[in-house]
């Protein structure tokens, strides 16, 4: 009954979109089959590697390095009180600006509407929410771990090495997740804004020539994407993340 | 020399704030980065304090702040009714897990096409799109706290003859409202994203088409100052939130905690 369920309503949701979509007429709600036809015919494969591929690249490559800058700037801002007095300003002011506000500058900065402002624009905001889950995720923990560790005479450089960021890691993949939807978000947004090619491009593009059907299967194809890239995450952080939950499994209550 | 220091230390953030804003004119000044891309910190400033004195501008901002604050009210009055019912039956949970995984990562940017031919550009389509960002990370957030509810003070209430109505209200809301103060916390910013990107991308009145439009026109100084006044309303509407979520929760463990730490 329950796993008839899980299967029946996403079933039923679909077929009243066909039903609604064949009895209404509505050159703005194209027929789902419709819809999936043309999908099939722009995105597997023909223009794939046109407009994906450059899509993935900027999410990845933006995704990538804002990442990175977050954990090496949160490591030594998690560790030292005086480093986060002095950052936390920046890091409050920037991560309560709507990304969108910062489109325009990106492209005066950047002096380009091509992937180098693209990637830029994308890593600059991904960078907040693994800086901040990862200065969480160090100052989250016990500090009994790392007394013991101090006590045992293991180095500095060891100790963040084997335990600072290993208790850190599952508050940084926290992180990294928010970040890569963030990725996607960014890549529509600036795609959308300002580019010659990407998803957001035909997105903008068929919606300016009244190309409906183009339309709704460019949404149904950012959707798909969207989806697809948090369940690769979620299969890596299930992965990655398995000796924590083991771990955590084997604590007494 | 210690009560030096620490004077020095309870000033770090204001100093840092400083030395920010002074690199900032400096880069500019000195022509690292050309003035007319980015104009110094203070003709940034000075022209942020003109918008600041003009009526064009406070109305702009109030328009933004309406398409938060409709945007969120709407995915709050949607999200936390759902968002129990599916928390709190297995059944209605698991028939809605699909297309809820579905739905909600899908960037909503993805349907300001669609807007533009549906709803058109006005606030509608605004208030539509904030609301649809926000609903999502609200009515994960219910659904988690409802079944984060402990089921021993449910079972106390059915023992003490309590109704379902007076369990979902006595039991079931106070031990969710945590989860829903925190889940309105992360819808709040995502409204004010979204009520941006819609005001940007659509030209709806607002922060966003005040600055759509001084791109158009190349006013590099005015771009810059909006950008300036749009962070301040991101902290404030953070500040705001961050406050009314301490004060819903005064009550807490969560929140005397963070006092005692």
């Amino acid at each position: 009954m329950k796993i008839g369920a899980e299967i029946a309503v996403p079933v039923a949701i679909l077929l009243a979109w066909q039903l609604w979509t064949a009895s209404a007429h509505q050159p703005r709600f194209p027929r789902l089959s419709t819809i999936l036809v043309q999908f099939r015919e722009l995105w597997l494969f023909s223009q794939f590697g046109e407009h994906v591929v450059p899509s993935l690249v900027r999410i990845l490559a933006g995704f990538a390095i804002g990442s990175l800058i977050g954990v090496a700037l949160g490591i030594p801002l998690g560790l030292s009180t005086r480093g986060r007095r002095a950052a936390m300003p920046h890091i409050e002011y920037w991560r309560a600006m709507p990304p969108p506000a910062l489109l325009p500058i990106s492209v005066l900065l950047a002096h380009s509407i091509g992937d180098r402002q693209k990637i830029a624009f994308i890593a600059f905001f991904c960078i907040f929410p693994v800086l901040l889950n990862t200065i969480a995720g160090i100052r989250g923990i016990d500090p009994t771990l790392v007394d013991t560790a101090r006590s045992y005479g293991i180095p500095r450089r060891e100790r963040i090495r084997r335990i600072v960021l290993p208790a850190a890691f599952p508050q940084i993949m926290a992180g990294l997740r928010v970040s890569l939807a963030l990725a996607v978000i960014m890549m529509v947004l600036t795609e959308y804004f300002s580019s010659t090619n990407g998803v957001g491009y035909v997105l903008l593009i068929s919606k300016n020539t009244f190309q409906l059907v183009p339309m709704w299967a460019a949404i149904v194809l950012i959707g798909v994407l969207g989806y697809l890239i948090n369940f690769v995450f979620l299969l890596v952080e299930r992965r990655v993340l398995a000796w924590h939950r083991g771990w955590r499994a084997a604590l007494p209550d | 020399m210690r009560r030096f220091l620490s004077i020095l230390d309870a000033l770090i953030p204001v100093l840092s704030i400083v030395a920010a804003l002074a690199l900032w004119e400096f880069v500019s000044r000195a022509g690292i980065i050309d003035e007319r891309d980015l104009p110094a910190m203070t003709t940034t400033v000075r022209e942020l304090w003109h918008l600041l004195q003009t009526g064009a501008f406070w109305h702009q901002l109030l328009l933004t702040v309406r398409g938060w604050a409709l945007g969120l009210a709407v995915a709050t009055v949607l999200a936390v009714p759902i968002g129990i019912v599916l928390g709190s039956s297995d059944l209605a949970g698991r028939a809605f897990r699909v297309p809820i995984e579905f739905l909600r990562p899908i960037p909503s940017a993805a349907l300001i096409p669609l807007l533009f031919l549906t709803l058109g550009t006005n606030l509608k389509s605004e208030v539509f799109l904030a609301a649809f960002g926000a609903f999502w990370p609200l009515l994960v957030q219910t659904m988690y706290g409802v079944r984060d509810v402990d089921p021993v003070a449910l079972d106390t209430a059915r023992s003490f003859r309590l109704g379902p109505l007076e369990r979902l209200y006595r039991v079931t809301l106070p031990s969710t409202v945590p989860y829903i103060a925190t889940g309105l916390r992360i819808s709040s910013t995502v409204a004010l994203i979204l009520a941006f990107t819609a005001e940007l991308f659509m030209g709806i009145p607002g922060l966003g088409q005040a600055m759509n439009v001084a791109g158009a026109f190349g006013l590099t100084d005015t771009i810059y100052a909006l950008a300036l006044a749009t962070g301040f309303l991101g902290v404030a509407i953070h500040v705001f939130t961050t406050a009314v979520e301490k004060r819903a929760l005064r009550w807490h463990p969560s929140q005397r905690q963070e006092v005692a730490l």
